[in-house]
């Protein structure tokens, strides 16, 4: 069996944590790999709690659990760090990445003890200066792809390119400010 | 050959309902299968299927809707879960009687209550004896893949009767997974045209559909209906072999996986079936003859197949994500039973448990905590307990 890269997302309703694990499958479906992205249903509420999932892998995957010892956890709402048990089950080998303007070691008290690699994005700033607006998918795709380093980063900046004149057809105006995000996230991401 | 993509098992099944383009689509949105019509109506606005959208106002109408233009002499399909299909229970009868091949995209959710939208087999399962063939998918291609097939097999002359063609709701509902779609006017060719012997709109041979059927003839129809069922085993198995031939892949009544020197094997349906193949492939790699026997077609149920395949086991566990409430064992668990016993197979050991109820996940620790099982009763010969419960606290 081939290497499973599994992440584990933890966002709040509406912020986009789910559409940011399907890009990320998105993304890695166009370099050639197996991927899963799939959300934890629960009850569907503005503000509340939620978990999305990936699997990545250049094999078949078969199984169809959610996810309990991810190599990579993605807090896309750094409010959550205080209310929902973010690191249980991840690799020490792994990383955390958590959208927050602080940096890793003002973050790594509040992980419980977790010895990996902990990385921060400030996704709020990136997304306003290169969007106009708080979009936090975008930037937090970038930090997860150059902190994880599934895809080869000059690979994926060139397919993100193709991907975003697609999805924005009808407002190509806003293609060269996900681009710019995407980069400065991948420059910007702490904690490498 | 073929088209590489990712779809989740929503949008696989209604880009195949797309590329069937059928004459009427009639359907009332419930979680998880409303993405289906949802998607589909997108085509009918574009344009881009000739299909006649019906916005019933609930299930009961939505059946009797495909009914009634199925009845006409069209092509009717429909998408429902849980709880709408219970509401389209009497017309579901009604269809199989009438031996209207419509097609239902089920997507299983625990039939409440307790109200609950996750995954479980209690919907499709209540509605086993209606009389529609019911296929199982184990993943989005297989949704897809059965989905373009169900038109084949149900329309077939000697067959005339109803498909259900069922997936886990959100497990592979609302999973985006890699696909390998089939080329449009392949899908075309393939599905072909349905041109009934008989039907309400040919003004040419009038008929009545649905009429009074008392002592005189009823009982004929019923058995009928019956030997329909059986006649489909042998369509399912040719219309699958010709898939096969235009796509490479390879369906049967069920799929055997690993289970050539296997000593036990687990038989479950659906997407837990992915997740056994994965601890299937772990015990391989540390040399322990594991496998694992998946029912793709559940009505009309394999039973000399089944049986065969199962006798050369010390040890089976039938997996069911449904309760009978029997205080007995699950529907999947009585009938491999029951097939077992009316062949006349008493070697293999078979266990039960009930798991994953209202979308308990199913992890792959649990699917060991199966197989130890199993391997501690192939060496004792012992079973302490038949019925149980997987995963559950108590």
């Amino acid at each position: 069996m081939g290497k499973v890269v599994e992440i584990r997302w933890h966002g709040r309703g509406g912020q986009g944590a789910k559409t940011a694990s399907l890009l990320l499958a998105d993304a890695a479906f166009n370099t050639g790999k197996y991927i899963q992205g799939f959300p934890e249903y629960g009850p569907e509420r503005m503000g509340a709690p939620i978990t999305a999932y990936n699997r990545i892998s250049d094999e078949k995957l078969t199984i169809h659990s959610n996810i309990y010892e991810p190599d990579y956890v993605v807090v896309v709402d750094d409010t959550l760090l205080t209310s929902v048990d973010v690191t249980a089950g991840l690799k020490e080998d792994g990383a955390i990445i958590v959208n927050t303007p602080k940096s890793p070691d003002e973050i790594r008290p509040l992980l419980k003890g977790y010895k990996g690699k902990v990385c921060t994005i400030d996704a709020r700033t990136i997304s306003i200066e290169t969007l106009g607006r708080y979009f936090p998918n975008t930037p937090m795709l970038g930090a997860v792809v150059k902190v994880s380093k599934i895809m080869d980063e000059k690979e994926f900046l060139e397919d993100m390119v193709e991907s975003f004149k697609h999805k924005f057809a009808s407002k190509p105006e806003v293609v060269e400010g996900n681009i710019k995000a995407l980069e400065r996230s991948m420059q910007e991401v702490k904690g490498l | 050959m073929g088209i590489r993509e990712r779809l989740s098992g929503n949008e696989a099944t209604a880009i195949a309902m797309k590329q069937i383009n059928p004459d009427v689509v009639a359907a009332f949105p419930i979680t998880p299968s409303t993405e289906i019509p949802q998607y589909f109506s997108t085509f009918v606005a574009d344009g881009v299927v000739d299909t006649e959208f019906i916005a019933v106002e609930s299930e009961h109408s939505a059946m009797s809707a495909c009914i009634g233009a199925q009845a006409a002499g069209g092509r009717a399909m429909t998408a429902t879960s849980a709880n709408g299909l219970a509401y389209m229970w009497e017309a579901l009868y009604i269809a199989a009687s009438s031996r209207l091949p419509i097609v239902l995209a089920a997507v299983n959710r625990a039939l409440s209550g307790p109200i609950n939208i996750h995954n479980d087999h209690s919907d499709t399962m209540g509605a086993r004896d209606s009389g529609w063939i019911q296929i199982y998918s184990e993943n989005n291609q297989e949704a897809y893949d059965n989905m373009l097939m169900a038109h084949r097999i149900g329309e077939h002359p000697d067959v005339m009767l109803p498909v259900m063609v069922c997936q886990d709701g959100f497990i592979t509902s609302h999973a985006i997974e890699n696909i390998e779609l089939v080329e449009d006017d392949k899908v075309k060719a393939f599905v072909g045209e349905y041109k009934p012997e008989q039907y309400l709109l040919n003004k040419e041979n009038p008929i009545s559909v649905g009429p009074l059927d008392l002592q005189m003839h009823y009982f004929e129809h019923k058995r009928q209906q019956a030997q329909a069922m059986a006649n489909a085993k042998k369509v399912i198995l040719e219309v699958s072999e010709e898939f096969y031939k235009l796509t490479g892949r390879k369906y049967g009544l069920f799929e055997e996986y690993k289970t050539d020197d296997a000593d036990v094997v687990i038989v479950v349906m659906n997407s837990t079936a992915g997740t056994v193949k994965y601890v299937v492939d772990q015990y391989r790699e540390k040399g322990i003859k594991v496998g694992l026997i998946k029912p793709r077609v559940f009505r009309p149920f394999p039973v000399d197949e089944l049986a065969e395949a199962l006798s050369k086991f010390k040890a089976v566990a039938v997996l069911d994500k449904a309760d009978s409430f029997n205080a007995a064992g699950g529907p999947l668990f009585t009938e491999v039973t029951s097939a077992l016993f009316t062949k006349g197979i008493f070697g293999p050991k078979v266990i039960n448990y009930i798991f994953g109820l209202g979308g308990r996940d199913v992890k792959s620790n649990d699917i060991e905590v199966v197989y130890e099982k199993l391997l501690e009763i192939a060496s004792t010969g012992k079973v302490d307990s038949v019925y149980n419960y997987l995963g559950v606290r108590e």
